[in-house]
């Protein structure tokens, strides 16, 4: 009974085919057709993840490998280009295709100014953008993921840049692309060590509970498991956006709304937790990466949290928002709690693409403005997007019952567990965001307008393609979480743990070894910390919105704490001019210097030896007489070349 | 006779273009030969191995004979250089050349040797090939190049010259050491010499090749002979030629002298990479995209002159591989910044930017043909850099990892290009009518098609070069 997971391959299949129509036909089809391809295909790719999904929901299914052909075959290694259908992959599938739907049919409506063949390529990047995720979670192998992992990428830069005029809009989307590719490297250096060690990189292969290579290998922290982790962990921080690759996520905000919804938040960013989740068994067997894992994710999501509290850029907030969030999935990742950052990565993707679609339509409606301070009171004018932004507010601070709240409390009970310290920061943290949440709500929705006239006089609610992905997504973002339910409240009620159970193991994650007292003392403490901030907040900036520039420490976290500017001096300026010092002192005077000189050497005896030829007899006669001598020797003693071969038998 | 037909084919057909007076008839000569030569390439790709040898006498009191061959590795360059050329022809139609029926003769008996190159199996036919693909192309620089195309023509040749007086010395040396003192490629398995004299004679050899691929510190000839060559030329040198250089050191170096092959291997891997990360981060400081993507191509030499010494299988399959690819992808790039720099009339990017408006399909080429050079997945040089870099990484971790630091300068440099080109708003160069003709369209589409092609299904390219690397590895051992 595995019909939908024979035919995986329509997955990826479809929206591949939308960007090929969209891609080349961009300038003939229309708007309204464009947008219907778009969106089509990706509702088509749903459908199948639906199907596929509640097939491997059924009892005594079993992972299902799709091989479609050899991709790369030598005598070394084989890697076949086939699709994994397990929980894990058709989970994703589902976040990507649904969430994915949604946008495409918010941005039919949010991308109409634009002509017809920038539409179609709109979607064409769009849908190409789907492709390659869906490939990246479905491939059976890392090299697989690699593509999909790379071809994120790309469609993330093109999209960042959609609108390439703008140059400071390309430096972003290069600059995103690099700072990828940093990671990237990472990536495809555990591959090739994965290759060189284990002569495989398919994941059956490497983690099968029964024959796989890394199962049967017990050595905790072996040199070669913690190196191949955390260069993976590498490609995760340059693609998860974390410290030190977190700078380009915030510029990407350059690109179109829906774009940093989809890629930014929901989807490509959260590619990192996904491959550390699909790596758990190697995780597992180093401890070492681990740690550093939990560090780099807390401190990212401490760090991002402080600079969201400055900002005024409603997106920048919100980018920010996701960078903080996705640290918090890698501190659940640290701390073991595999399931708790897939449910996170899940609930994250409902509440955040929500925010920023609702952030999409606050900018919509104020044509183009995205400057909170420019904003206040859209309550009244914008209900549809106000009441959603709101749920989303909650859902995003832990506040029960929505989804946030239960998906956070698990990662930071896990975070407990291993140990105190890491527990306080996070609380910590939750408290900022709640209070930059509300900031940004308070600033936006309440409170007096305090835009332009011409803006007042034009606010409106978004069309319904755009308000209904709101509702939908509303929704699930208030009752995400129930999938979730810890053990606490009732047993037996965390049905996304038991749906994982095939690929996660069956592991006490979540605070099982916690008693029930210290578990509520714990929600209590962090859901008070929330409220405590959003009323603390919402009385704030509703009365007296921030529109001073900040001085102090606000002032450096309203800089970003000079990061970019940090890597611009450490990094940038002196490789540009090391590349300079190269490209004229080197390679200018150095080389081409020396084989200038060589030729200017030739000229020069040619010039002098033409000297010689004096037409004086007695020169003549003594150069003839030198060269006979020369001559003589030579034949005696210079055809022998021993010497020579001597020297060089010491080139060992 | 297939083997032969390859080369004396274009032979003919340069030497005949000579006496075509009209530029249009010779234009449609080069064209048609090119295509009926990469048709009998093609034809040669269906042939077993057994009929695509041929053994003639020729300077026998030398000792040397005609023996030409094509294995899985000869097939491909073949094809490589049957493909190249027809596409080089076609998408550089409408260039006009002073005295074309000289142009179109040097570049097909360019051609001629080039194919010599990669059947012969005899040493001195070898050099006799080498030097026939070399001399015209000095002709092509230094008549119809740019304005410093004297001057930089001589640096090419003072390079390629020492290159091949070495060889020859080489050639002489190692002649006198086979047991029938012949230039056969298996008399010359079984030469008797000392460790001292295998290991001279090695640089002797490796130094020509490598001035030709070219590997650092001996590549200062490229930038300035790829800037100055009608573009036409340019993708010969560097879509083909440079190919000479790495397969000398796969057909001749590697099986000649295994043991000093083995024993220099890290000092050239050391100095590939120096070259990989040096050349990347000077293509970022470039002003001009020839000299940008010059330098690129150093940066993608040095990868496969790193690999070929790895003594690995896995290794030479991406060299192999990369040949064929680096070649359809380099071709590709100079076609558009040709389409370019005939239309702005320049290439300077400090006075390009936002073509994309003018020109959006060929900026859509372009992006594919650069994403390519970076070895994207999915594109033909992602399956070769793989492979090559799997290799170094497993002879040395530390040697993959910084040579792995390119791909990210590669990132810089090459989005950097688009970016400085055809984004951003136009300005006074480029906000002309800008039009790209149909051919260089049609042309750019098929490379586009073949870059895709391999890169989604690379095994049938894998397989032609199984052979070779089999039994080269073989003989290493």
């Amino acid at each position: 009974m595995n019909t939908f997971s024979k035919l995986v391959y329509l997955v990826p299949l479809f929206p591949l085919i939308g960007f090929l129509i969209n891609g080349l036909g961009r300038k003939a089809l229309s708007k309204s057709l464009i947008g219907m391809i778009g969106s089509g295909v990706i509702l088509a790719s749903f459908v199948v993840s639906l199907g596929i999904f509640f097939e491997v929901r059924q009892t005594g299914f079993e992972t299902q490998i799709v091989t479609l052909f050899d991709f790369i075959k030598v005598q070394a290694f084989t890697i076949p280009f086939a699709f994994q259908v397990d929980a894990l992959s058709s989970l994703f599938l589902l976040i990507i295709t649904g969430v994915g739907f949604l946008i495409h049919v918010y941005s039919t409506a949010y991308m109409n100014d634009e002509e017809p063949q920038h539409f179609g390529r709109y979607f064409a990047y769009l849908n190409l953008f789907v492709f390659s995720m869906l490939l990246l979670v479905l491939g059976a192998n890392y090299v697989i993921m690699f593509i999909g992992w790379e071809g994120v990428g790309l469609c993330s830069y093109l999209l960042i840049g959609y609108w390439f005029k703008n140059n400071n809009y390309n430096y972003a989307a290069r600059k995103a692309f690099v700072m990828n590719r940093i990671g990237d490297l990472g990536f495809l250096l555990a591959v090739f060590w994965m290759l060189n060690s284990f002569g495989t990189v398919s994941y059956l292969s490497l983690f099968n509970a029964d024959n796989g290579i890394i199962t049967s290998i017990s050595m905790i922290n072996s040199p070669a498991i913690v190196g191949i982790t955390l260069l993976l962990f590498l490609g995760a921080v340059g693609k998860s956006a974390q410290i030190p690759l977190y700078t380009w996520l915030p510029d990407a905000m350059a690109g179109p709304t829906p774009v940093s919804a989809l890629i930014h938040a929901a989807t490509m960013v959260t590619a990192g937790i996904y491959m550390i989740v699909r790596s758990n068994i190697m995780y597992s067997l180093a401890p070492t990466t681990m740690t550093i894992v939990a560090v780099v994710g807390l401190a990212t999501a401490f760090f991002a949290a402080t600079i969201a509290i400055k900002q005024n850029d409603i997106k920048k907030v919100l980018a920010y928002s996701t960078v903080s969030q996705l640290g918090y999935m890698f501190l659940g990742l640290g701390v073991g709690a595999y399931t708790g950052a897939v449910f996170h990565v899940m609930t994250h993707a409902f509440f955040k693409a929500l925010l920023f679609l609702g952030a999409g339509s606050v900018i919509h409606a104020m044509h183009h403005e995205q400057d909170i301070r420019a904003m206040g009171g859209l309550k009244k004018r914008l209900p549809v997007t106000h009441i959603t932004f709101l749920l989303a507010c909650l859902a995003i601070s832990g506040i029960p019952p929505f989804s946030g709240f239960f998906s956070k409390d698990e990662i930071l009970a896990a975070a407990y567990e291993e140990n105190k310290l890491l527990w306080v920061i996070g609380v910590i943290t939750v408290g900022m965001t709640a209070f930059y949440m509300f900031r940004l709500y308070a600033m936006t929705f309440l409170g007096k307008f305090r835009g332009t006239l011409d803006q007042e006089h034009h606010l409106h609610e978004s069309p319904k393609s755009m308000t209904i992905p709101l509702v939908i997504l509303a929704v699930l973002s208030v009752v995400g979480g129930l999938v979730g339910i810890p053990e606490v409240f009732t047993p037996n009620a965390h049905a996304l743990q038991h749906f994982l159970e095939p690929v996660l193991g069956r592991k006490h994650e979540g605070g099982h070894a916690l008693d029930h007292a210290t578990e509520y003392m714990l929600m209590g403490i962090s859901v008070g910390l929330a409220t405590i901030a959003i009323i603390y907040a919402w009385n704030k900036f509703s009365k007296n919105p921030e529109l001073n520039e900040p001085k102090g420490l606000g002032n450096l976290l309203s800089n970003k704490w000079y990061i970019d500017e940090l890597y611009d001096t450490v990094i940038a300026k002196p490789m540009i001019a090391f590349a300079g010092f190269l490209k004229s002192g080197i390679e200018k005077r150095g080389i081409d210097g020396f084989v200038n000189g060589i030729g200017k050497a030739i000229q020069y005896s040619g010039r002098q030896i033409r000297l010689m030829q004096s037409g004086q007899v007695g020169s003549y006669i003594l150069l003839m007489v030198l060269s006979i001598v020369l001559m003589i020797l030579l034949i005696f003693y210079g055809n022998n070349l021993n010497p020579l071969f001597q020297y060089f038998s010491k080139w060992m | 006779m297939i083997v032969v037909l390859l080369i004396v084919f274009p032979l003919v057909a340069g030497l005949l273009s000579f006496f075509i007076k009209d530029e249009k008839s010779v234009k449609a000569w080069a064209l048609i030969s090119s295509v009926a030569t990469l048709i009998i390439s093609l034809w040669s790709l269906t042939q077993p191995s057994a009929k695509l040898s041929f053994d003639a006498p020729w300077l026998q009191m030398l000792n040397s004979r005609f023996t030409v061959s094509l294995d899985g590795m000869g097939k491909m360059l073949t094809l490589l250089t049957a493909v190249s050329f027809p596409i080089i022809f076609a998408s550089t139609y409408s260039n006009k050349y002073k005295s074309p029926n000289a142009f179109y003769g040097f570049m097909l008996l360019t051609q001629a040797g080039l194919m010599g190159v990669f059947c012969a199996i005899d040493l001195l036919l070898f050099y006799f090939f080498w030097e026939l693909a070399l001399i015209p192309a000095y002709f092509l620089c230094s008549k119809w190049g740019g304005e410093k195309r004297i001057a930089v023509t001589f640096k090419f040749f003072i390079y390629t010259f020492v290159g091949s007086l070495l060889m020859l010395v080489g050639i002489l040396l190692v002649h006198y050491r086979t047991p029938d003192q012949s230039f056969a490629f298996s008399s010359l398995q079984h030469l008797n010499l000392t460790l001292g004299e295998e290991n001279f004679i090695f640089w002797l050899f490796f130094i020509a090749f490598a001035i030709k691929m070219p590997v650092f510190p001996f590549h200062t000839w490229q930038p300035d002979t790829y800037e100055q060559s009608p573009t036409a030329v340019t993708m010969v040198l560097s879509g083909v030629m440079v190919k000479m250089g790495v397969f000398a050191v796969v057909r001749w170096l590697l099986p000649i002298f295994p043991h000093a092959s083995l024993r220099m291997a890290d000092i050239i891997m050391i100095l590939a990479v120096i070259g990989m990360i040096y050349a990347s981060l000077i293509a970022i400081r470039q002003d001009d995209i020839k000299r940008l993507v010059a330098y690129s191509s150093i940066a993608h030499i040095g990868l496969m002159a790193a690999s070929m010494f790895t003594n690995n299988a896995t290794g030479m399959q991406g060299v192999m591989f990369q040949m064929f690819a680096h070649g359809i992808n380099i071709i590709g790039l100079w076609i558009v910044i040709d389409v370019i720099e005939q239309q702005t009339g320049t290439r300077k990017f400090s006075e390009l930017g936002g073509l994309a408006q003018r020109a959006p399909t060929l900026a859509i080429l372009f992006v594919v043909m650069s994403f390519a050079n970076i070895a994207l997945p999915l594109t033909n040089s992602f399956v070769g850099e793989f492979l090559m870099f799997s290799s170094v990484f497993s002879h040395n971790m530390i040697l993959g990892a910084v040579a792995g630091v390119s791909i990210i300068l590669a990132a810089v440099y090459t989005l950097w290009m688009i970016q400085k080109v055809f984004y951003g708003v136009e300005n006074g160069s480029t906000a002309i009518a800008f039009q790209v003709p149909a051919n260089t369209k049609l042309v750019l589409v098929i490379l586009v098609i073949i870059v895709i092609a391999f890169g989604v299904y690379p095994q049938p390219m894998i397989d032609l070069t199984n052979d070779t690397v089999s039994k080269l590895i073989a003989q290493i051992k």
